[in-house]
């Protein structure tokens, strides 16, 4: 601490270059801050999903409805708590651009397959109990101020009612919120009664579930259950595909692609470019700087602690810059609307710390090397 | 003065070498922002010059009305048969309607070294479809047979995923398909598997359509089939030329691409301006006793402040031509795919055009003009004597 003063002495002697240099350190860390958020909701995003749900999709494709009477031979198997189901709706309110996921669900079993959701006791009676309700969560009623007794007109761009139509009106009867922080995040949606949905929706379609959601008595049993459930189908023509809920989020985020390797091409790029303009930096100040580690050396300063002062110098640098980007790229991600949910979080900072450590070394240690080695002689000439 | 200018320029050109390692990081510094910039653009551009080149002018796409993508459009038999039956439409040698009913449903296929799966669309075709789509070559086995499970793959969707190779085995709710040939046709069906209509309907389960693309005998009679068909009080359905429904399709993703270019670009171009204005005060720094010598001598301050922008300009350029060479290199023909708007696989290649390659270079000397204006402007105020005293 007490060679502080110095290494902040020798980053302020030139001002302007220190400053240039803290922000172009500051782009590439607000690049890989947004990059890695991007990758954590790709890569993990799914965390915290319910570890003993299971998803029941066609094998085909989960866009392909499984038929109701799958749902008594889900439930004799072995293992299995309580089944729903739930089936995509495909509606936007208003304008096309207004889309916001929804779900046509049996109320009751919901209650059972989602503990996560919370709703007051009242407001559940009346989803069970309204043939046309719906309820949505706390973001979404949020945005649009929605509140309980509200009409909501959707517009499905899959489902045509039976008298042909595609507008479809809901009564809102309940708002509900999440358990905890990640789940209140996930309130962007809206469940709709399947019970009206099915009777309204063309004659050919009625009784398809869409996917079945499955609650595990016990989380260790995942694979196992999965594995006896696509058993029961196997060979007919709805084949199943279960998997866990996360691997099934994932699985449908990994949809868009390469995202991740265009973002580490990216971030790979800023970074080379980096490590080149900040190395000079450093390099450039060393050298100009050759007479005062002369001095420094004369006045006792041992070799060492002369390299561990020009490596602090790159730390403190690299850190600072590091520190300015990931924080504006929080504030950049805390912007962004709830359907965008890239979140800086522990992940995206370890790495960025880790980044900023491995930046400091490898352009701090030549020039720290070269002030090491300098002798007294020498450097007090300026040769 | 012109001449004075064309001199210290040339002097201070020629010394760059002597000043390498500064130049090289202005260089190197805009080649990256350069090239993911051009990289991104070409993957935009790429995405909708595929989506953009499926069609032809003398064929329109049927959908329910109401429908904006096949996905979600279905036609009855009846609605099938009767809009192939309008005037407009062209007459095969056999003297049938130019007409293919075709359903569109999503399978899941993965990707090599992955374990879940993409959506591709599985596309049941009647026999006229490929004679009304005369760009579309079979590059590789046959074409399936009518009433058999047989499936023909897109060459990039064989090329995206696993397992689309001829000779192996699909399976579709407990049914195995055998793929037999590969086709290309340079556009979006490139990302599709193809089969026999009839055969798909009955796997399926589909009674009806989700599109009827039909051929005009001739291209202007567009309006007139449209007003029919969508007036006709026994049908329900939306009217699109083949290429208007395929632009459309990629305005969505192509906006998005470009946003998020943009927004990388900047950044990228603002960290590497930061490092050129940097490197150029130094190298004016370094030079400050030969200015000032210059100076001395009778050089103007123009000259000065040209010759300090000129070498910014050039070292940016060369970067730039760095970089634009690089994403050529990397990225040129690159092909990935991503979920499209019909919530589908859309495989296409990175295009790195002329045009964005100048884009490049563009951006680049717009960086090195900006880097070097302040440190060129310092340059040119320094007193003489001061600046022939530095060392």
């Amino acid at each position: 601490m007490k060679y502080l003063p110095l290494v902040l002495g020798a980053l302020l002697r030139k001002k302007w270059r220190t400053l240039l240099a803290l922000l172009s350190l500051m782009a590439a860390f607000l690049l890989l801050g947004l990059g890695q958020a991007v990758n954590s909701l790709v890569e993990g995003g799914a965390e915290f999903l319910g570890v003993d749900r299971l998803i029941t999709q066609a094998r085909t494709s989960f866009t392909q409805p499984l038929p109701l009477r799958m749902l008594p031979r889900i439930e004799a198997v072995p293992g299995v708590k309580r089944v729903g189901w739930s089936q995509f709706f495909g509606g936007v309110y208003q304008d096309p651009r207004n889309f916001f996921p929804q779900f046509a669900v049996d109320p009751a079993r919901l209650y059972d397959t989602y503990p996560e959701w919370r709703l007051d006791a009242e407001a559940k009676r009346d989803f069970i109990a309204t043939r046309n309700g719906a309820i949505v969560g706390r973001v979404l009623a949020d945005k649009y101020g929605w509140k309980v007794g509200d009409t909501i007109p959707l517009s499905s761009f899959i489902w045509q009612k039976r008298d042909g139509g595609n507008a479809w009106e809901w009564k809102l009867v309940g708002i509900f919120d999440g358990r905890d922080d990640a789940w209140q995040k996930r309130t962007g949606i809206m469940y709709l009664n399947f019970g009206y949905f099915d009777e309204s929706r063309v004659a050919g379609a009625a009784g398809l579930a869409g996917v079945f959601v499955v609650r595990l008595r016990d989380p260790a049993e995942v694979d196992t259950v999965a594995a006896m459930i696509d058993a029961q189908f196997a060979n007919s023509p709805d084949e199943t595909k279960t998997q866990s809920e996360q691997a099934f989020q994932i699985g449908f985020l990994r949809q868009i692609g390469d995202i991740a390797f265009i973002v580490n091409a990216i971030l790979g790029a800023a970074f080379f470019s980096l490590l080149i303009l900040t190395g000079f930096i450093m390099n450039q100040s060393v050298r100009e700087r050759v007479p005062e580690f002369g001095v420094l050396k004369c006045l006792g300063f041992s070799d060492r602690t002369v390299l561990g002062l020009v490596l602090a110098e790159a730390l403190a640098l690299c850190a600072s810059g590091a520190a300015l980007g990931i924080g504006l790229a929080y504030a950049v991600t805390a912007l962004l609307p709830a359907d965008y949910p890239a979140r800086i979080d522990t992940r995206v900072l370890v790495i960025a710390a880790i980044a900023a450590l491995l930046l400091a070394v490898v352009v701090g240690l030549p020039p720290a090397w070269r002030a090491m080695h300098l002798k007294i002689v020498d450097a007090l000439a300026g040769r | 003065m012109l001449s004075q200018t064309r001199e210290i320029v040339l002097l201070n050109l020629r010394s760059i070498p002597s000043r390498l390692g500064a130049s090289l990081v202005i260089v190197i510094g805009i080649a990256g922002v350069v090239a993911v910039l051009v990289a991104m653009l070409s993957m935009a551009r790429g995405l909708s010059r595929t989506l953009e080149d499926t069609g032809a002018p003398d064929r329109i796409m049927v959908l329910r009305g109401g429908s904006t993508v096949e996905l979600s459009s279905f036609l009855d038999r009846a609605s099938s048969t009767l809009v192939r039956q309008d005037p407009a439409v062209a007459r095969l040698p056999s003297s049938l309607p130019a007409a293919s009913g075709e359903v569109v449903v999503i399978t899941e296929v993965v990707r090599p070294g992955q374990t879940s799966g993409a959506n591709v669309s599985l596309r049941g075709i009647e026999p006229s479809g490929m004679a009304l789509r005369p760009e579309l070559r079979l590059i590789e086995g046959r074409v399936f047979r009518p009433g058999l499970r047989e499936l023909i793959v897109g060459s990039a969707a064989r090329s995206q995923f696993a397992n689309l190779d001829p000779g192996s085995v699909l399976r579709f709710r407990g049914t195995d398909w055998r793929v037999v040939g590969v086709f290309a046709s340079g556009d979006a069906h490139d990302s599709e598997l193809w089969a026999d209509l009839e055969t798909v309907q009955g796997v399926f389960r589909r009674n009806g359509v989700s599109s009827v693309l039909l051929k005009l005998a001739n291209a202007d009679s567009f309006d007139a089939i449209k007003a029919r068909l969508t007036s006709d009080p026994q049908l329900n359905v939306e009217v699109q030329r083949e290429g208007e429904y395929f632009r459309s399709q990629s305005a969505g993703l192509t906006r998005q691409i470009s946003a998020v270019t943009t927004l990388v670009g900047i950044v990228m171009a603002l960290g590497a301006m930061f490092g050129a204005i940097n490197t150029m005060y130094s190298a004016v720094s370094t030079r400050t006793a030969e200015i000032g010598t210059l100076r001395a001598l009778g050089f103007g301050r123009v000259p000065v402040i040209a010759s300090v922008l000129a070498e910014s300009l050039l070292l940016a350029l060369a970067g730039g031509v760095l970089g634009a060479g690089i994403a050529w290199a990397l990225f040129n023909g690159y092909t990935v795919s991503t979920l499209g708007s019909g919530f589908t696989q859309i495989a296409f290649d990175f295009a790195v055009t002329p045009a964005l390659l100048v884009k490049g270079l563009l951006w680049s000397l717009a960086i090195g003009f900006i880097g070097g204006l302040a440190p060129a402007l310092h340059a040119a105020r320094i007193p003489v004597t001061e600046a022939l005293r530095a060392r």
